[in-house]
């Protein structure tokens, strides 16, 4: 089977590459050019392709689908009915198919199943990266924060911490809100 | 009571009645929460449509109906109770095309461009290069009024030229490496090409046909009943965003908001251009003032007329090159729900006309129409052509068409 990979992101397009490279009967096509995209496709002739759901070129692509003379299977988005559960799962995990006609659902399912549980692990490394820079970027701007309090006010370190944690209680926001608040103050007010 | 609603949209002036609801405070007034989903592509929006991760959607009008008839898809029944606006699309071809078949500095005579344009379509298919268009979708209206136009000026679409979809960020891309000639488009996609020097507006779609239905608010059937309170507050709240949309004092700031990177991520100055109805048409040029480009409010233009969709699907069927179904121009026609869009605005000061069906196109100038509330005047609505659509008649209209 020849399946088609489409996505601008060359990282997540190889971590869903490799997950279905462990299917011996598939060829892969992993494709992140948007250049000449329709071409491309008709070169590769795939029976399945999986492409990003926001993937700005998927109108071009399904036009072609559609009309396109030149493909000798045509090809329909992955909408069986009966399927639309492992649909609507794709959908939710950001991955949009299409199947060449009259191909068996039973090889279809297992290949999507797959593609979707790679794009939620995906989708999940890339929450925890943005969540763990965004910890170290609060983490850096409370310390600067405490050390202004430190200098300007002549408070202790767990003191400068004290008055940031009230502030924030006081005021229903996060430290780092407050720590960013003082910080910019402290700027516009001449310190550096 | 209280409701969210999630809408998807595309980066696209036209998109700016629901934006503005939530931001000028319009739909909290109505008791809405509105949540913006924006996406690249038709097919994303329509998937986010149709699997519950937006309750409802501005599309591109032909969408909503080859969605229902289950056109490229399992049918799934869409209901439209709200037009996002008419028009506000244009054509725009590359300069040395543009330069054949249009006098500078003006938008062209809809007839004259169109027979000078045949003229290079037929020299360009003698060598073997035919001319090729841009449009958004298949299943648009700018695929659509392309046609038309084309069709009435002796260029068959099918034959003569080759037409291919190009999403609208990429169009001026398209148009610049010389993969298309042309593209009809809506704004700001223009005026960037316009701004890169990529090409010349020739043309405005409101110069094809002068009242055409263009973006709908779009939503399952099934959503629509459930959140059938929702739906006609939000009608409401896009009928005040649509009140302050057109009004002249609020451009500047309008713009801006559309500008921002949550929503067009543009130029707060080529959207500003289309909101005043005043487009650049080359680069360097003067503005050109064409009023009613984009046409969101006036003349309840956000009334889903029934015979908006019936023409619609003329199209469909005209450039499927399909037999006329009395079954399915029956379930296309009822995708426009009039009665929901007149149960939300029963008893406000908006005018309501009498009937939910009209001839499209017959109208040369000022004309009062009976209403069911207020007062109503509609302005001269035809196609360039002058053939009119009469609802009763689908097969006869087509039958007219070249």
């Amino acid at each position: 089977m020849r399946i088609a990979i489409v996505d601008e992101s060359a990282t997540r397009a190889a971590v869903i590459g490799e997950g279905l490279a462990a299917f011996d009967d598939c060829e892969l096509f992993v494709v992140t050019e948007r250049r000449g995209l329709v071409a491309r496709i008709a070169e590769i002739d795939p029976d399945i392709v999986l492409m990003d759901l926001g993937n700005p070129s998927r109108d071009m692509l399904e036009e072609y689908f559609a009309v396109s003379r030149a493909l000798a299977r045509p090809i329909a988005m992955f909408v069986d009915e009966s399927d639309d559960e492992a649909i609507a799962a794709s959908i939710d995990a950001g991955v949009s198919s299409y199947v060449v006609d009259g191909l068996a659902a039973h090889r279809i399912r297992p290949i999507l199943d797959l593609a979707v549980r790679r794009f939620n692990a995906f989708s999940r490394l890339q929450a925890d990266l943005a969540e763990a820079k965004g910890k170290l970027a609060d983490r850096e701007t409370v310390d600067r924060a405490k050390r202004i309090l430190m200098d300007s006010r002549g408070l202790a370190e767990p003191q400068a911490y004290a008055e940031l944690r009230k502030a924030a209680m006081d005021q229903g926001k996060r430290i780092a809100e407050i720590a960013e608040a003082v910080v910019t103050a402290h700027r516009l007010m001449g310190g550096t | 009571m209280a409701h969210d609603l999630t809408i998807g949209f595309l980066p696209l002036v036209d998109a700016c009645l629901p934006i503005l609801a939530r931001e000028h405070g319009f739909a909290e007034a109505e008791g809405l929460t509105l949540t913006m989903v924006r996406d690249m592509s038709w097919a994303t929006v329509l998937d986010r449509l149709l699997y519950g991760h937006s309750d409802a959607a501005h599309l591109v009008a032909p969408l909503a109906i080859a969605t229902t008839l289950g056109r490229g898809r399992p049918a799934a029944p869409l209901s439209v109770p709200f037009v996002l606006g008419l028009n506000g699309n244009a054509i725009t071809l590359r300069g040395d095309l543009a330069d054949r078949v249009c006098p500078p500095g003006v938008l062209g005579d809809p007839r004259a461009v169109g027979e000078a344009l045949a003229v290079v379509a037929r020299e360009r298919k003698a060598a073997g290069r035919p001319l090729r268009f841009g449009v958004v979708h298949r299943y648009s209206s700018h695929n659509y009024m392309l046609r038309y136009w084309l069709a009435a000026c002796g260029v068959r679409p099918d034959a003569d030229v080759e037409i291919s979809t190009v999403a609208p960020p990429f169009c001026a891309d398209a148009l610049e490496a010389g993969e298309v000639d042309g593209i009809c488009v809506g704004e700001p996609w223009n005026s960037v090409a316009v701004e890169r020097g990529a090409g010349r507006i020739v043309l405005a779609s409101a110069q094809i046909w002068r009242r055409g239905v263009e973006k709908v608010l779009a939503l399952r059937e099934s959503v629509m009943e459930e959140k059938r309170e929702a739906a006609e507050a939000l009608i409401r709240a896009l009928i005040a965003a649509g009140r302050h949309f057109v009004d002249p004092a609020n451009w500047e700031a309008n713009a801006a908001i559309l500008a921002r990177p949550e929503y067009l991520d543009g130029s707060a100055e080529l959207i500003r251009r289309a909101i005043s109805d005043r487009l650049l048409l080359a680069r360097g040029g003067e503005a050109v003032h064409y009023p009613d480009f984009m046409f969101q409010y006036r003349e309840a233009a956000n009334f889903p007329w029934v015979s908006q969709a019936e023409w619609l699907y003329t199209q469909m069927i005209r450039w499927e090159h399909a037999d006329f179904s009395p079954d399915e121009a029956a379930r296309a026609a009822r995708v426009f729900r009039p009665d929901v869009y007149r149960a939300a605005l029963l008893g406000t000061s908006e005018p309501l006309p009498g009937a939910s069906s009209k001839v499209e196109g017959s109208l040369a100038g000022l004309t009062a129409v009976g209403t069911q509330q207020g007062t109503m005047t509609l302005e001269n609505n035809r196609f360039f052509d002058g053939i009119a659509f009469d609802p009763h008649d689908l097969a006869g209209y087509l039958k007219r068409l070249p």
